[in-house]
């Protein structure tokens, strides 16, 4: 994005902010710090999600929502703090010290039980990273070829029950700590494939694995449990119903769907596993 | 047997009180730390985290199966440990010169994976020989995690034998070799009976870490107990199940460390 690009786009964010401010007052007095909106994010924050790992600069699909959200929330981008936490740190029990967080987590009924979710700000496809070697080898779009893989996925995501659920593989798949560890088992044949949400899974193809490949992707609609993600927060918080007013005007102005063809707009053109 | 002795009787009583202040004291702890416990504010929240029965119910099966799983790799990873760890305090024996390239092999070995991580070594191994190009089944995580496991825990198992081997006095070797034994069988039916008896109970705290150890294995890729536990925990959120395989361990690992407890407290009346 260019400079002037860039700083059309603050300008815009703290106009709205101002303009949003007198009309937003859910949210004064329920954030853990006064006039100050806390946003967590992942540590480090993934591309395309956080651009350069740097959410104060707005760019990236997550850090724009978020900072959308706080303007529409009536907090100005200076009123924004972001700190980091790994997901067990959100869901620990204890005081959060976020009032907020967003880094893909998946909405699940269990999780709910834990935390508080805000209603859904993206909806994911799952998508098939694999290698080139394993499509010249005769890996193809369908769901019987793609039973026969030796599969593998990042144990913290929802990925795992939807490989059984969409695929169910022949073997065992193979688990592992973090998107580094999936790449590296399949950087050394260990692995056929790995099950990511369609964003991650394009950013590992093009950037993180030398010979990467997008098989293909199971629609958001296609399961009857989409992978929606949503913003984290304690359990029981007042801020719940601000969040979920702010974010269901941001949908319905179209803004969030702005913000998405923004930063996500690489996702169409992945073919459909049949 | 004749009528207690006054002192006998004295001993009993004195004894009796011992034991009994003793219950008393461990009782007064327990109730303080059930009653308090749960008046800490957080501690509801604590509770339903990782305390939460209806997770542990839910997830409890599986990780039993799971833990199946590091059985296994804790069968196929301690005899050949042992061997290779026998092989190595062997090795650093060796008093012949011709030979001394192989024990400052032995040394350079052990000094190099006593004082690695077993972590970085897991890593090393199983991403890094795979990713040379090996064909499958060959680069399978199974084969190179638990090479790993056996190189780590075999240089332990030396140091621990080559004590043993230590112990042994000087004067048993001169005394074999006078009646004409070689090298190799004073060694072997002379030095290494006494020297493999005396070292069985530090061997068995070796293998009680490396039970726990296996769980390591999870980082590149085998779904055993901890790495399942990690699936429920995220899919949850709640660490009920982290509980749940702690119980598990402990199952296996508190018997095995009183058992070497024991055999340590036999070797110590014999010596005595």
């Amino acid at each position: 994005m260019t400079l002037r690009a860039t700083s059309a786009f603050c300008l815009a964010l703290c106009g709205l902010g101002v303009a949003a401010q007198a009309q937003d007052s859910c949210a004064s007095g329920k954030t853990l710090t006064e006039d100050t909106l806390t946003i967590a994010t992942g540590n480090p924050a993934y591309y395309p999600w956080v651009m350069n790992d740097a959410p104060e600069s707005g760019e990236g699909f997550e850090a724009a929502v978020a900072y959308a959200l706080a303007a529409e929330m009536g907090f100005s981008a200076e009123q924004v703090r972001w700190v980091r936490t790994s997901f067990d740190q959100s869901i620990q029990p204890g005081a959060k010290d976020f009032d907020i967080n967003l880094q893909q987590f998946s909405i699940t009924e269990e999780r709910e039980k834990m935390v508080d979710f805000s209603i859904p700000y993206y909806s994911s496809a799952m998508a098939v990273l694999t290698t080139q070697r394993v499509i010249d080898e005769g890996a193809t779009a369908t769901i019987d070829s793609l039973k026969g893989l030796l599969w593998g996925a990042d144990a913290n995501t929802t990925a795992v029950p939807m490989l059984t659920g969409l695929i169910d593989p022949a073997r065992a798949p193979l688990l592992y700590g973090d998107n580094t560890d999936v790449t590296a088992a399949m950087q050394a044949g260990q692995i056929d494939a790995a099950l990511f949400d369609l964003p991650t899974a394009l950013y590992l193809s093009a950037v993180v694995l030398n010979d990467g490949a997008i098989l293909g992707q199971f629609p958001a609609d296609r399961s009857d449990n989409p992978d929606q993600f949503g913003m984290l927060m304690e359990e029981g918080s007042a801020l719940k119903e601000c969040v979920d007013a702010a974010l269901t005007r941001l949908t319905e102005s179209g803004q969030l769907a702005e913000i998405e063809a923004e930063w996500l707009s690489q996702t169409t053109g992945v073919p459909v596993i049949e | 047997m004749s009528a207690p002795t006054r002192r006998q009787i004295f001993e009993t009583r004195q004894r009796r009180r011992a034991n009994g202040i003793a219950a008393a004291s461990t009782c007064a702890v327990l109730v303080s730390v059930v009653l308090l416990v749960p008046l800490a504010p957080g501690w509801e929240a604590v509770q339903r985290s990782f305390f939460n029965a209806e997770v542990f119910a839910n997830t409890f099966p599986g990780l039993l199966n799971a833990f199946l799983l590091d059985v296994a790799i804790f069968a196929w990873c301690a005899p050949l440990i042992a061997a290779l760890g026998l092989l190595v305090a062997l090795a650093r024996d060796l008093r012949t010169p011709a030979l001394y390239p192989v024990r400052l092999l032995a040394i350079a070995y052990t000094d190099v994976f006593r004082g690695l991580p077993v972590i970085l070594v897991i890593y090393l191994i199983g991403f890094g020989i795979p990713g040379l190009g090996l064909p499958r089944p060959w680069n399978s995580p199974y084969i190179w995690g638990s090479l790993a496991l056996i190189l780590v825990y075999a240089a332990y198992v030396a140091e621990v034998i080559r004590s043993g081997i230590e112990s042994i006095h000087q004067s048993q070797r001169a005394a074999a070799l006078s009646l004409g034994l070689s090298g190799a069988d004073t060694m072997r039916f002379v030095i290494l009976p006494q020297a493999l008896r005396r070292v069985v109970p530090a061997n068995m705290n070796l293998f009680v870490a490396l039970q726990k150890d296996v769980a390591l294995l999870s980082f590149i890729g085998p779904v055993e107990i901890f790495r399942q536990a990690g699936v429920y925990k995220s899919l949850m959120a709640n660490f009920t199940p982290y509980v749940g395989a702690a119980i598990i361990f402990l199952a296996i690992t508190i018997p095995a460390t009183r058992y070497a407890d024991y055999l340590m407290n036999i070797t110590r009346r014999t010596q005595s």
